[in-house]
């Protein structure tokens, strides 16, 4: 061998020999610093009904959501935020489930557009302690401030402004969403079919990574609120009228009212404050109401008619006609004080059901619902309805220009037959159920009330063709083609 | 002069920026106003982190990359950190026993970085504050550390091994004012455990960060958290060997 190839080989060698070593090693630590193994873990949604065992992950960087989302440990996957989802949305019988909880950084906050660029995990109550004080409020606030970002996309959640700002697409500007090849596309009004098919898709078309969210500039943190309680539904129909006065409106309403006063109600309406009509030294300062607990289940049957229909008398006496301000927080989340209230139905959890229906015909469908709800003595502790304003262009999107009407049912033997008795007068009078609360729909209802249901198919189809995101939900309404 | 040596506008090195419990413990730091270096590999990551304190708190941060086990880098690494007021040692790796007994790579990993990383960059630490006369250091050792289990010992002894070198820091630097803190975590709910069955009194890592915060801030020479696991290993600490090795820990 010559002298020269001799010099480069002596030299070459130990460089690769070190380099590969390292590699090695990086490989070593990176595998223990990059868990994206999955476990099994019993997984509920917030009305505890169903529990399933799923196999989860929880990636902590961005870069094993990937990973994850792709990893053959799995046969299918769903992404899953706070669980805030009453029934099986966010659950995966027997196959993945990607918890999304640690990727919860701001990305971004552009104080002149009031955009804020957040990760997917990134929940509402985490937004709210940040910049509430810096004067900016979530544009839609759903029943819980436990929720994230990315949820509440995939569900497009609605608030009590629904019947004048519309859902929180309205005010998403931009959602990067990561899909089952393991690419990332970034989704505006620009990709109308893909955005607003992840709007509202129930996470069927991938994992949402982040997202830009328009706040909206507040003076106070409180909220000027007027109650106003009605007699029967037909007056509360009636005072809806008034809703454009108020940016929030919402009526609780007593649905173990009967006969003449079905329907009875406390209108919760208001807008907020402004800087004038607050006292004080920071109108922005809030206090978190003081954390109460359930700590237990409480026993099957305490919440019985007899006992709700006392509080609900209860509650309607104690809200005569007024006005006041209220602190943002037991405006919007009068629950959220109390951590894990879902337990006061007992072990065997509750159904949430939450309908809309058309004008045309929400007034007799109303009746219809309450009348049934009264007469088989379900007890409903908390029960709400309020005015819907336009549609989204969401093939999946569940809000139409009417009512809705959230109620809770104990789970019993026979809660599957009793919403479907529900089901088939809200498809009578037009209407549908919400999907982040559903438990006992099925396949054939769902195509019936989401008549669009094939246009979600076709755009799931082009972005996950070998149906790599299913959900329990998904499966069990076979949702984009799942079997 | 007097000089802040804790507090708004202090900078804070945090090594291993992107694990577990490195990521609340810079949220927590900026929260109280200090300015951050991130030092770690996962660069994208540590970018991220450092936007969310910017959001957050306004934080002005500092991206610096950071391979543990390249201890020749370090002297070079430390420079390019610039002035700081204090350090918080977080980069580890835990491998299941089982594995670290039948692969030396794995057992050998936890001891080049668990341990003789954290002497490498330490050294340089600790001469520089001790020269200077002030500064605070924080390591993440480990209740692992405290007593050999039979199930987690590989592990818990380059635990033990980082408790005793920061025993003997805190030491050398009483005379000149640096503080040297030793935090004893319990299992913590990050990576390194997911999945982990039936771990005892799981904390979260914002709980953990909160704690450490806390301890660094009043000069603690060793924090446990939970705070009970104080408790429970003086317990443990006290039962003798010969009961110890027929124990199923």
């Amino acid at each position: 061998m010559d002298v020269a190839p001799r010099l480069v080989w002596r030299t070459v060698t130990p460089v690769l020999a070190r380099e590969g070593l390292n590699l090695l090693r990086f490989w070593a630590f990176a595998h223990t610093l990059s868990v994206t193994n999955f476990v099994s873990r019993d997984l509920e949604g917030w009305g505890r009904y169903p529990v399933e065992t799923c196999r989860v992950a929880r990636p902590e960087k961005r870069r094993d959501v990937a990973m994850a989302a792709q990893s053959d440990e799995v046969p299918d996957i769903i992404a899953r935020g706070l669980g805030r989802a009453y029934g099986d949305a966010a659950l995966n019988d027997n196959s993945g489930v990607l918890l999304n909880e640690k990727l919860n950084r701001f990305l971004d906050f552009d104080e002149s557009s009031s955009v804020l660029h957040a990760e997917a995990g990134a929940s509402f109550a985490d937004i709210l302690q940040t910049f509430v004080p810096r004067g900016w409020f979530l544009p839609v606030t759903p029943g819980t401030k436990f929720v994230t970002l990315g949820g509440a996309i995939a569900c497009d959640v609605h608030g009590k402004n629904h019947h004048r700002d519309g859902c929180l697409s309205n005010f998403i500007e931009e959602i990067e969403l990561l899909t089952a090849n393991g690419e990332t596309r970034i989704l505006t009004r620009e990709t109308p079919t893909e955005f607003w098919a992840t709007v509202s898709g129930m996470g069927l078309t991938g994992v949402i990574l982040s997202a830009k969210l328009r706040l909206m500039p507040i003076e106070t943190a409180q909220i000027a609120t007027t109650y106003t309680r009605t007699e029967n539904l037909e007056a509360t129909l009636a005072a809806f009228g008034s809703d454009e006065d108020f940016q929030y409106s919402v009526a609780w309403i007593d649905c173990l009212a009967s006969g003449a006063s079905l329907g009875r109600s406390v209108l919760i309406r208001g807008n907020h404050a402004s800087k004038s009509a607050v006292r004080g030294e920071n109108p922005l300062a809030f206090a978190a109401p003081r954390g109460k607990k359930v700590p237990l289940d409480f026993p099957d049957g305490a919440l019985n008619p007899l006992s709700v229909k006392a509080f609900n008398a209860l509650y309607y006496a104690a809200h005569p006609d007024a006005q006041k301000l209220v602190g943002f927080e037991p405006f919007f989340w009068p629950l959220d004080s109390v951590s894990g209230w879902n337990k006061i139905y007992g072990a065997r959890g509750f159904v949430q059901y939450q309908c809309a229906l058309p004008f045309e015909t929400s007034r007799d469908g109303l009746t219809k619902l309450l009348e049934t709800v009264s007469r088989a003595g379900q007890a409903s502790f908390l029960a709400v309805l309020k005015t819907f304003g336009a549609s989204t262009p969401s093939p999946l999107g569940f809000p139409l220009p009417g009512h809705t009407l959230a109620l809770d049912i104990p789970a019993s033997d026979g809660i599957v037959e009793f919403t479907h008795t529900l089901n088939r007068i809200v498809f009578n009078h037009g209407g549908r159920v919400y999907l982040a609360k559903d438990a006992t729909l099925d396949a054939e209802m769902f195509r019936q009330m989401y008549p669009r249901h094939e246009e979600f198919a076709a755009v799931k189809q082009s972005l996950d063709p070998q149906n790599r995101f299913q959900s329990s939900l998904s499966k069990r309404l076979q949702i984009g083609g799942a079997a | 002069m007097n000089e802040k040596t804790f507090g708004k506008g202090c900078r804070v090195l945090i090594l291993g920026a992107t694990s577990g419990i490195a990521k609340s413990l810079a949220r927590e730091f900026a929260r109280h106003g200090f300015d951050l270096v991130l030092a770690g590999r996962d660069m994208d990551e540590m970018q991220t982190i450092a936007a969310d304190a910017r959001v957050r708190y306004g934080t002005k941060s500092e991206i610096v990359p950071f391979s543990a086990t390249d201890f020749e880098s370090h002297p070079e690494f430390w420079k390019s950190c610039g002035a700081l007021d204090g350090v918080l040692c977080c980069f580890g790796v835990m491998h299941t026993q089982n594995e670290a007994e039948n692969d030396w790579q794995k057992a050998y990993a936890m001891i080049e970085v668990n341990y003789s990383a954290s002497v490498s960059i330490l050294n340089i630490a600790a001469n520089e504050f001790e020269a200077r006369g002030r500064g605070f250091i924080a390591i993440l050792s480990s209740v692992a550390g405290d007593r050999g289990r039979r199930s987690n010992y590989i592990y818990g002894s380059t635990k033990a091994a980082v408790s005793t070198y920061a025993e003997g820091l805190r030491a050398r630097l009483f005379a000149s004012g640096v503080s040297m803190t030793t935090i004893k975590p319990g299992p913590v709910d990050t990576a390194m455990s997911f999945g982990l069955d039936k771990l005892p009194l799981l904390a979260s890592p914002e709980k953990v960060a909160a704690d450490i915060y806390r301890g660094v801030r009043r000069k603690a020479d060793v924090v446990y958290t939970p705070a009970p696991w104080r408790f429970i290993m003086a317990i443990l600490c006290a039962v003798p060997s010969f009961l110890w090795k027929r124990a199923k820990l």
